[in-house]
Formats: C-alpha cells, sequence, structure tokens
C-alpha cells in the first residue's frame, strides 16, 4: 500500500497537522470533546453545525447503528451564538466551524460571529432532514452560490459541504467555486429510512434521515471522482472512510483530505489508527497519488 | 457492526413502585452488567436514555414527555428497545450502594448480583423510598429521609459518618446530582474518591458514542460510551454537580 510522508497540510487554506479531519456532526458539540479528538490524533476537527437560533433537534431515536453504516435525523441541535465561548480553548488549533442557515443572510451572520476565532468555515449546504435548511437549499445552485458569497466575502476560508442527494453534484460544486469556495467537501449522508417491522413505523423519530458509513463509501468515491474533474478548487472526501486504504483511495479520486465521522462509532482512537497505517517516514508525498485515478 | 435497530418488546408488567416511579417488565430479556442502560423507544413520542433494573426492566419516574408517554402505554403495549449501552459498575466483592430517589433502579442489580454488603437508602420521605423491600432481603439497607419520616432524618451522606469505609473494596453511587456531589465531596476528603463508581444522567441523544451531546467539562468524556459509570476522581475537576447540557448543547446550571 501506498505510504505518506507525515507533516502538516494546507487545503482550502487550512493548516491541518495530517490529512485526517473530524467530519461534522460527530464529538463535536462541545469545545472539551473537539479538543479531546485532536488529543486523538484528528489532523483538524469539524464542529457541529451551528444556525442562527438555538434548536433542540429532531424527536427520537435520532440514530440507529447499522450493519455497515449509521441512519440518524439529529435535526441540527446546536447551542447557536453560545457556541463561540466553546471554541475559546481551541483559539490557534485547526478548527473548522460548520454553519448552517435559511438564507444566505442567516449564513453571514453566523460566520461573523465567528471571524478571527476559528480556522475556517464549512456550510452546511446538504444536511438531509432539517427542513429549510441544509439540503433544502444546497440543490439550489444559485442558492449555493449566494449562501457561499455571504460568508466567503469576510475573508476566511470557506469550505462547502455538498449532499449527494442531486442529480449533478458537479453543477453544485461549480456554483460554490464561483460563490468563492476554498474548498469543496463532498459528501454529506445518503437520504434514507428503515421501518420497525415489528412497531409498524419509521425507526426515526423524524421517519428519514441520512446514511453515512461504510455503506456510502463507494457514493463518496465517485461523487469526488466527479467534483474533481469539475472544479479547480481543492476536495475533501467524506462518507464511509475507515482505514488508511481508504483514505488512499479517496485521494486517488481527487481528494486532498478527509473526513472521518461514522468510524468513530467502532473505535474513538480511529485517527491515530489510520495515521499508523498511512505515514511513513520514508513516505511519498500526497501530490503523487491525489487525482491519479484520472490518468 | 451487529444491527443495532430497535427491538420490539411488549410491555407484560408495569408496577407502581412510588407515587411518581413505575417498573414496566417487557418479554424479552437484555443480558447486562449492572449500571448499564438502554435507550427507550416510545412510540411518537421520543427515545430517553433509562438504566435497566433487571435484564427485563426499566424503573421510571415521570418527569418528562415521553416518561408521561410511557405511563400512559401500561401492559401490553409495545415500545423499542436499544442496547444495552455504557460500561456499568466494575466488578467488586464488597460494594457499599448509595443510592437517592430513582437512582436505586441501577443499584438494584448490582445487590441482586450479590456483591453490595451495605446499601446507604435516601428518599425525600418514606413513601419515595424506592426497592426497600426487594434490597432488604439483598443487602443490609440503612434508610435516611429528607424529612424523617423513616430512618436518620436527613441526607444518605450523614449515614457515611457512621460507617467504616475502609471495609469496602468500592463504593457505588446514583442518584440526585446535588446528592452525588456531596458524596464525592465526602470521598475526596476520606481519599478514596478513585475506588468510588458515580453513575451519571445526561441528556442523550446517540446512545453510542458518536453524536457528542452527552460529552462532560473538561475530558470530553462521552456518558454514554465513555460512561455512564465514572471514578470520582475523574469527577473532580469537572462539570459534574455543577452544569449539564440541554438537548440544543446550552448549559445549564445543577
Amino acid at each position: 500500500m501506498v505510504a505518506l510522508r507525515p507533516g502538516k497540510v494546507t487545503v482550502g487554506g487550512v493548516t491541518l497537522e495530517n490529512h485526517l479531519l473530524l467530519a461534522a456532526g460527530v464529538l463535536g458539540t462541545t469545545g472539551a470533546s473537539l479538543s479531546r479528538m485532536l488529543t486523538l490524533g484528528a489532523g483538524g476537527v469539524v464542529t457541529k453545525s451551528i444556525g442562527p437560533a438555538p434548536k433542540d433537534g429532531h424527536a427520537g431515536p435520532c440514530l440507529v447503528v447499522l450493519e455497515d453504516g449509521i441512519l440518524n435525523a439529529m435535526g441540527l441541535p446546536n447551542p447557536s451564538k453560545e457556541f463561540v465561548d466553546e471554541l475559546a480553548p481551541l483559539a490557534k488549533k485547526p478548527v473548522v466551524v460548520s454553519i448552517f442557515g435559511g438564507t444566505p443572510e442567516e449564513f453571514g451572520e453566523v460566520a461573523g460571529w465567528f471571524t478571527g476565532k476559528a480556522a475556517g468555515f464549512e456550510l452546511n449546504l446538504s444536511c438531509p432532514h432539517a427542513e429549510g435548511y441544509g439540503a433544502a437549499i444546497g440543490s439550489d445552485p444559485g442558492l449555493v452560490e449566494a449562501c457561499t458569497r455571504a460568508v466567503s466575502r469576510l475573508g476566511a476560508p470557506t469550505w462547502v459541504k455538498l449532499t449527494p442527494n442531486v442529480t449533478d453534484i458537479t453543477a453544485i460544486g461549480k456554483a460554490a467555486e464561483r460563490g468563492g469556495a476554498t474548498a469543496i467537501v463532498a459528501i454529506n449522508t445518503v437520504k434514507a429510512m428503515r421501518i420497525s417491522t415489528g412497531l409498524r413505523r419509521p425507526v426515526l423519530g423524524n421517519r428519514f434521515g441520512g446514511l453515512s458509513g461504510s455503506a456510502i463509501f463507494p457514493v463518496a468515491v465517485r461523487c469526488v471522482y466527479d467534483l474533481y474533474e469539475a472544479v479547480k478548487i481543492p476536495i475533501i472526501g467524506c462518507g464511509g472512510i475507515a482505514s488508511a486504504d481508504n483514505v488512499v483511495e479517496m485521494m486517488m479520486a481527487g481528494a486532498r483530505a478527509v473526513e472521518i465521522g461514522s468510524a468513530v462509532q467502532g473505535d474513538v482512537t480511529i485517527f491515530s489508527k489510520i495515521a499508523g497505517k498511512l505515514y511513513a517516514k520514508d513516505g511519498i508525498s500526497a501530490d503523487e497519488i491525489v487525482g491519479c485515478a484520472h490518468a | 457492526m451487529p444491527e443495532g435497530l430497535p427491538v420490539p418488546v411488549t410491555i407484560q408488567r408495569v408496577k407502581q413502585e412510588t407515587p411518581s416511579v413505575r417498573t414496566f417488565w417487557f418479554d424479552t430479556p437484555f443480558p447486562s452488567v449492572p449500571g448499564q442502560f438502554v435507550m427507550v423507544w416510545v412510540p411518537g413520542t421520543d427515545e430517553i436514555p433509562m438504566a435497566l433494573s433487571s435484564e427485563n426492566s426499566i424503573t421510571v419516574q415521570k418527569v418528562g414527555d415521553a416518561t408521561s408517554a410511557l405511563f400512559d402505554i401500561g401492559e401490553g403495549g409495545k415500545i423499542g428497545i436499544r442496547g444495552p449501552f455504557g460500561n456499568g459498575f466494575p466488578k467488586g466483592e464488597k460494594y457499599l450502594a448509595i443510592a437517592g430517589g430513582v437512582g436505586a433502579a441501577p443499584l438494584l442489580p448490582l445487590a441482586r448480583a450479590d456483591c453490595v454488603m451495605t446499601m446507604l437508602l435516601g428518599a425525600r420521605t418514606e413513601n419515595e423510598l424506592l426497592f426497600m423491600d426487594q434490597l432488604d432481603e439483598l443487602t443490609d439497607v440503612i434508610i435516611a429521609t429528607d424529612d424523617g419520616t423513616l430512618g436518620t432524618k436527613g441526607f444518605v451522606t450523614q449515614l457515611m459518618e457512621d460507617l467504616n469505609l475502609a471495609a469496602y473494596d468500592r463504593i457505588a453511587v446514583c442518584g440526585p446530582e446535588v446528592m452525588m456531589r456531596a458524596v464525592l465531596a465526602k470521598v475526596d476528603e476520606k481519599g478514596i474518591a478513585h475506588k468510588t463508581e458515580f453513575s451519571l444522567h445526561r441528556y442523550m441523544k446517540c446512545g453510542v458514542g458518536v453524536c457528542g451531546s452527552c460529552c462532560i467539562d473538561p475530558s470530553g468524556l462521552r456518558v454514554c460510551r465513555d460512561g455512564p459509570v465514572f471514578t470520582g476522581d475523574k469527577l473532580l475537576k469537572s462539570e459534574f454537580g455543577h452544569y449539564m447540557r440541554d438537548a440544543s448543547g446550552r448549559k445549564k446550571n445543577i
């Protein structure tokens, strides 16, 4: 297997300790939890998505673990502006704040709270189960461009996380690029549902939700591959990554870094485990493999 | 990973334990370690974490929407169960167990496992003492009530004064957080916080260590996965006894 040279990397304007980021929505609700994940080997962390007003999220069940994935509908629970204080002890660390809003103005407002207090922003234009937010906006190229611009004009690195639940993800990626995104994150969860046959109703309180984990890895690889040919800005691969080989595969599809979420369910020390296999002192530069599958 | 969908169970029996607490027995056992919990899905309302009071029962205090809806379901009704989750109490042979109110629920399986030498049982008033008769058959029970209607008038921490704490290899504690914080201060003073096991309660969404809604400050440890049982030394300089978080993640004082 390919081994990479260890060391800091800069992707989309954010400098990371390694290529492995904690994905948004996973163990990112408190500053202490984010700090723990950095200590456990994440090269950077993305926070829980923060919105313009506090939200409790959907009624439970909010998450169920499946054979090869996780199905969830949290409903964007977040403490809103109070989260600014959570990040104070993490100043100068590679912390990317995930934000959401219902309009470009709301995106701009939330980003404004964190300007100068975070390494960058990741726009959640992709949550599949929150009415009026996330994918509801992220499926419309015009809105994606406007929301991206509302944040990118503030001058901080602006990543845009895309939903795979669209006919052509490259059209959305191009819209984010036009709006001034410094990187694309692909992908968010795949819209999905399970039904309890015993209770004769959908398992999730919200009825449907988003599927993550190994089950969606092939979907994510395909999306990253297509985006690599469509946009010039860097792509951060996300979706079902659980091993060093998955990271290498994502990079060959075109990713410059990756985000890992569901795999922490099996093992909270997954970052150092993957890093232990991915890096070697005599390893090669990631540049040699990023996008090599397109040749 | 094994499939973790909620297991549908039928409630077979309901017992009113105290004016606000009921035990619900279901038709499927969930083999577990004392102190582990399950996520209880009350269809149409919500899903909440609950300690198992036996392999096929939960003992619940009516406190909010989900518990009220559960009280309304009754015998013959169906609910969903995910779990068991969390670490549970470590093995011990000579436990001192300290319970306040509905906190006796996760401690009953520990007493049934025959490893509790003494149980300090506290409640506000006599009719809120939980599992008094059952515990009496299993171990040596000493009682305190806030209003003095039974046992010593006052808190369980006062009962600790009359015990030789060195006689126990471990202490297990579950109850209201204010009471547990008082116990932590006492065991810290005596230098035995590291062998005192506290069962914590925090707002939870996923139950499997992914969402982060139950993480405690400043360690970032997950109550659902790294806990819910923590030794006192891990809680000394923490949010424990001071604040917790609501569903949105905002802090609220205890």
